[in-house]
């Protein structure tokens, strides 16, 4: 049986969607109010586990008298609100944003974004080729940049961290939506390990000094990879399967389990591809869990398969 | 919180610049911190930063955030001295490229170190009236700054290759010189500012006295009457603030001076700072009075060593005598004391709500409105936040009253206004107007061009405004007819630019700034704000992409986005000036590049 917490009664707020009527829980966001009726609206940074970050601005709306558009992931529903989420203006809006999240960074493994640009028409293209990789992003300083001549657009490319077995950061694919920073805090994790350095452009998760993962406070707990909306973290498993080739997410099959290191009971679901575990994940809506594991959850199952 | 430190151990003056904080210093301190060892070593180690992080509990990942967020700081080790070459809008237009060019010949490029100093391109020092201008800072205990301005390429040569001459800049000079017309600055270059006998012989105080008979409610009601409006570019009623942070339940509530002022081409704080500052720690204590808060914090930008000395000067003056602190003017039960905190380069820390995050020792990173300050500001808690020229007007209206305060200016916008005026013009300052003075007027106070000019256009309101052509000269400048305009007074930077002003290159520092100002939070500003750099550099350059893109057309689409879908004013005014030099002058137009 699931428990379900219905907290305490509250109002109901009615406004309207794009038309109609809506009526949702004092407290709920436009977002929650637009999924709830079977809209969809698309979103990045938005965390089902996190406080809205609002950061990405992909799922900007339109609300009557107000002078620019409103995230709707974090905007809570007023009585009488006029919400368009499919305007002149939001479309633009989108089509912009992606164009310039695709002109920066590598979107190729963030699941949705290949359709909603086809869907808004963007083309991150037109801002020029992408100038080359860079290796010194860590060290770049607040307010100031080389003079730039426009003949190719700037971008986060930069070498893979890979220095530990457990996972990769990829920060290529980066756009900074501050959910690994907020699961490693304050929200979750409390292990700080991570936090945004820099400003800007310039700007990117860092640990302190970009010292490597292995000499920092980083505890191995993966609640960063299980957030990240855009594979800039990954398993090392997963980054050296897609590395040779071998990753195939439509032969893999996933089973919910309980974890047997302890006995906080913790759900975990098995990514298996080939008969062989190539990740851990957890379910966002277990009361246990939250999503988040420890160490042993996400990353010990190695004995599993020594077989 | 457990937390873990990196194998590097603090020296003995770094622990000392640590140690010399208050006791019980809590996350707040980290910015007063990392500047202490900045100020005493010249950078911010390793060993330093963990020092910091176990005293103030704060996590080493998350201080390292906040530190590589300021300009000022440095995490990597370099000289003592370190020269800063303002390269911003006025010091441009009166030859910072002829300073930067002598230091690279004579120093070396810039942001290498070379015989115990570096030197570095600085945005907006906030001296635009005695442009082109330099700050040295030298590490050490005391730490020592020196500013230059004007300054030839050979002082600043000079200055980068000794030690600061402890001159923190000379005292304001105003050209107004009929006195009785000024009521802002009427105090400015005509008392001592480190004096509060002066500054009660030319009426001060009297305001609060007045204030504590009146009541908070009757403050306020003075306020609202009189209309004054915040002269920090977004023209929000001040009598409305106060009411909405007055009325809230939860405590303490803070006062907030935004004294953080970086627009590029905005001076007039500065003036009033240095000037004037026991006006402002008076204008501060009616405002705590009013709101029922107990707290005043100053913000202050990192670049006005000067008025950090005068300020903390007035402040420790008042609290000595009896204007701060407890039963303040022997009035029973009203506490009132100020602190400064002092910023460390980063324009977007005058955002109103990225002052809290910076004061509070984190990132300067805007939070989303609503909650609106007055709601939840500054820890969470019930905030007013005011810029340094709206305060300086309370004691006006609480002296003369609301009624004598409204006959000055227009019915809309009530009051004495100041306005910066620099680039092209014979006698930059700062002048102190009624709102509806023309802008034509006002230039002329300034004398005009130089001798041997055209006017070429205007640059209204600061990096973040518009510009206005000499046929348009004739705008009252009052906040409503500025709208009507499509332009806006904002901080109240008038920027002349000649015939021989070199408008493209004006527009790419426009766009450049935007772009290393940008807090990096969101996406529309933080990538936006590089494509729109990209772009007016191409059209500049007259280079094109092999796509055949319509840089303009991208422009405005770009612009649009960061205007409708940012989270903050940076982003959401960044393609303002280039949008109003594209529409108004035909800049950037096919022809012109």
């Amino acid at each position: 049986m699931t428990i379900v917490e219905i907290g305490l009664p509250k109002r109901l707020v009615e406004f309207t969607v794009d038309g109609e009527t809506v009526r949702v829980p004092e407290g709920a966001t436009i977002l929650d109010a637009c999924s709830a009726v079977g809209k969809e609206i698309p979103t990045l940074c938005y965390g089902d586990t996190l406080k809205p970050a609002n950061a990405c601005r992909v799922c900007m709306v339109e609300v009557e008298g107000s002078r620019t558009l409103v995230p709707s992931c974090s905007r809570k529903a007023e009585p009488g609100m006029v919400v368009h989420t499919d305007s002149e203006r939001t479309r633009t809006s989108r089509k912009v944003v992606l164009e310039l999240l695709g002109s920066a960074t590598d979107l190729s493994t963030t699941p949705g974004v290949a359709e909603w640009m086809a869907e808004t028409g963007a083309d991150p293209e037109r801002f020029g080729p992408p100038a080359p990789p860079s290796d010194d992003r860590d060290d770049a300083l607040p307010g100031e940049h080389e003079p730039v001549d426009g003949l190719t657009a700037a971008t986060v490319r930069q070498p893979v961290k890979v220095d530990n077995a457990l996972y990769v950061r990829d920060y290529g694919k980066c756009i900074l939506c501050y959910k690994c920073v907020d699961a490693c805090g304050d929200q979750w994790q409390n292990s700080f390990a991570i936090s945004v350095a820099g400003r800007g452009f310039g700007a990117r998760i860092s640990t302190e000094f970009s010292t490597p993962l292995p000499d920092s406070a980083c505890v191995y707990c993966g609640n960063c990879v299980e957030v990240c909306p855009t594979g800039a973290l990954s398993f090392k498993a997963e980054h050296d399967k897609r590395e040779d080739g071998s990753w195939d997410e439509a032969a893999q099959t996933q089973t919910t389990t309980v974890c047997t290191f302890c006995g906080v009971g913790c759900n975990l679901t098995l990514h298996v591809q080939d008969n062989e575990i190539v990740k851990v994940t957890s379910p966002h809506d277990s009361s246990v869990t939250h999503g988040n594991l420890c160490i042993k959850g996400r990353f010990g199952w190695q004995h599993v398969q020594n077989t | 919180m457990d937390l873990q430190f990196l194998d590097a151990k603090a020296s003995f003056e770094e622990r000392a610049a640590v140690d010399a904080l208050p006791e019980g210093a809590a996350r707040d301190q980290l910015l007063p911190a990392l500047h202490a060892v900045n100020d005493r070593v010249g950078w911010i180690s390793q060993g330093a930063l963990n020092y910091i992080c176990e005293k103030l509990h704060v996590p080493p990942a998350d201080a390292y955030g906040v530190a590589s967020f300021y300009s000022l700081f440095s995490l990597t080790e370099r000289p003592e001295r370190v020269v800063h070459v303002c390269t911003d809008l006025a010091c441009r237009v009166n030859g910072a490229d002829t300073v930067c060019d002598t230091l690279t010949e004579h120093v070396g490029p810039a942001g290498k170190a070379r015989g115990g100093v570096t030197w570095l391109r600085s945005p907006c020092l906030g001296v635009c009236e005695k442009a082109p201008a330099a700050l040295a800072f030298e590490a050490g205990d005391p730490p020592g700054t020196e500013l230059l301005a004007p300054a030839t390429g050979a002082d600043v040569v000079l200055a980068a290759r000794r030690s600061p001459s402890a001159e923190d800049g000379a005292a304001p000079v105003l050209h107004q010189t009929d006195r009785e017309s000024l009521r802002l600055l009427r105090r400015v270059g005509a008392v001592d500012p480190e004096s509060l006998d002066d500054y009660r012989a030319t009426g001060g105080y009297a305001a609060l006295r007045n204030a504590l008979e009146l009541g908070p409610n009757g403050v306020i009601r003075e306020v609202t009457d009189a209309g004054l409006m915040g002269r920090g570019g977004a023209a929000f009623p001040t009598g409305r603030k106060w009411e909405g942070a007055a009325r809230q339940p939860a405590l303490p509530h803070y006062l907030v001076c935004n004294a953080d002022e970086s627009e590029p081409g905005t001076f007039k704080d500065r003036v009033l700072l240095e000037g004037d500052p026991f006006a402002l720690v008076e204008a501060m204590t009616i405002a705590g009075f009013a709101t029922g808060a107990t707290l005043g914090f100053l913000y202050l930008r990192g670049e006005y060593p000067r008025a950090r000395r005068l300020v903390q000067n007035a402040i420790d003056v008042a609290r000595e005598r009896g204007f701060l602190g407890v039963d303040i003017m022997g009035h029973t039960g009203f506490s009132f004391d100020i602190e400064i905190r002092r910023g460390a380069g980063a324009y977007i820390c005058g955002e109103e709500t990225a002052i809290f995050n910076s004061i509070e020792g984190f990132r300067g990173e805007p939070r989303s409105k609503p909650p609106f300050p007055t709601e939840q500001g500054l820890f969470g808690k019930p905030t007013v936040v005011n810029n340094v020229e709206t305060l300086v007007n309370v004691p006006l209206i609480l002296t003369a009253g609301y009624a004598a305060y409204r006959e000055i200016g227009t019915e809309k916008s009530a009051g004495p206004k100041l306005f910066c005026l620099s680039g092209n013009v014979r006698k930059p300052g700062v002048y102190e107007v009624p709102f509806g003075t023309t802008l034509r007027e006002l230039l002329a106070l300034a004398g005009g061009v130089p001798e041997g000019r055209e006017l070429r256009a205007v640059l209204l309101g600061g990096a973040a405004g518009g510009f206005v052509r000499p046929d348009e000269l004739d705008l009252p400048l009052t906040m409503e007819d500025a709208r009507a305009a499509g332009t806006t007074l904002g901080s109240g930077v008038v920027l002349a630019l000649d015939d021989q002003a070199d408008l493209g290159g004006f527009l790419l520092r426009i766009a450049s700034f935007f772009r290393d100002e940008s807090c990096g939070q969101c996406v529309p500003c933080r990538i936006g704000t590089v494509r729109q750099e990209e772009a007016v550099s191409r059209i500049v350059g007259g280079r094109k992409l092999s796509t055949d893109a319509d840089d303009l057309a991208l422009l405005r689409e770009v612009g649009q986005v960061m205007r409708d879908s940012s989270i903050c004013g940076l982003g959401q005014t960044a393609w303002n000036a280039i949008e109003s030099a594209v529409e108004r002058l035909g800049a950037l137009s096919v022809e012109e590049s």
